[in-house]
């Protein structure tokens, strides 16, 4: 009985490789991507100048007391028109309050495509080194995160949105943290 | 028609040029310290921190804008007087061990750093036991007691 389990240990060994396999090249896995280690914890310290002359910037203040999006974008950036769609939807027919950081972006720049695509964002911070990008773990635009209440970190999108995120990662947390 | 020492010292020139090149990185003039030894500091930090948009290069040897902006980070804290420990820490904090091009040991990664070792040993362990047992089994039986050669003799005169 002994000796034949042991010519099963061939196949338990294939069955762990191609588990490995299995996981390691689905097609749903992007391996380039870097989960985010902020999770769960406070957004960083951020005072970024405003993108409009009403004076209004963006800080980190400003991300207390409700649950909202902070959405990093350039108008540099393809697949930031793209998603944007999808942020002015969920501005308008959503209620979900939208912060706009302006990622390495020349001011006039982010004016005339916002001008042109619909400006989704409550308050819009310029971030002209890209140093609060780097405080947030950012490393390419688009990026989204969610912020609830207490002004933490509870989720990080990488990429375009797209309205499956939406409807199945992005509003459940949305209504869970409100609630 | 003298080209010989011409072609010479042009070919020198490119051998010369492209050891440069091989050691120079990405890092732009404009970035580099006037202190040589932070420049060397700043250097060999740079070359284990990991590109997050090329991901298998350093920041040292990415062209990428946020390998740039990294690059800076990393001098201007060493300036500011960071040890090379807490700089690191500092963009572990924002990116993740991820960030680091070799992982740090903890037990998360004790499969990545001993696994091998552990099945090297493992299948040492196995071969040695297959040729342990074989030697064993083939080994020459213990000699007759004078009771069985007495018997062999009787069996033998029977004939």
């Amino acid at each position: 009985m002994r000796r034949r389990l042991l010519f099963l240990l061939p196949v338990a060994l294939f069955a762990i490789v191609a588990l490995y396999l299995v996981v390691g090249l689905s097609p749903e896995r992007d391996p380039t991507l870097v989960p985010s280690v902020m999770i769960d914890k406070p957004a960083p310290d951020f005072v970024l100048p405003g993108l409009f002359d009403d004076g209004q910037g963006l800080s980190t203040d400003d991300l207390q007391g409700q649950v909202s999006l902070v959405n990093f974008f350039a108008s540099w950036c393809v697949p930031c028109r793209a998603e944007h769609p999808i942020l002015l939807r969920l501005a308008r027919e959503e209620g979900v309050p939208l912060y706009g950081i302006a990622y390495k972006d020349q001011p006039d720049d982010s004016r005339a495509w916002l001008a042109e695509l619909g400006d989704p964002f409550q308050r819009i911070g310029v971030d002209l080194s890209g140093r609060t990008a780097i405080d947030f773990g950012v490393y390419g635009v688009p990026e989204t995160y969610v912020i609830d209440r207490a002004g933490r970190i509870r989720y990080r999108h990488v990429g375009p949105l797209t309205p499956a995120v939406i409807e199945e990662t992005v509003l459940p947390l949305i209504a869970e943290l409100r609630s | 028609m003298r080209r010989g020492p011409g072609l010479l010292s042009g070919v020198l020139l490119a051998l010369l040029l492209g050891l440069a090149a091989s050691t120079a990185g990405a890092v732009q003039p404009d970035e580099i310290l006037d202190d040589p030894t932070l420049e060397a500091r700043a250097r060999t930090i740079s070359q284990d921190i990991r590109c997050l948009v090329c991901q298998n290069q350093s920041i040292d040897d990415s062209d990428a804008d946020l390998a740039r902006d990294l690059r800076l980070i990393v001098r201007e804290r060493l300036v500011a007087g960071d040890s090379d420990a807490e700089i690191k820490q500092f963009l572990v904090a924002r990116y993740g061990d991820y960030v680091l091009l070799e992982p740090p040991v903890k037990p998360s990664t004790y499969v990545l750093w001993f696994g091998p070792a552990a099945i090297l040993l493992v299948a040492a362990g196995g071969i040695g036991l297959f040729f342990h047992r074989r030697r064993a089994r083939s080994a020459a039986p213990p000699p007759l007691t004078a009771e069985e050669r007495q018997r062999l003799a009787t069996l033998l005169d029977d004939r």
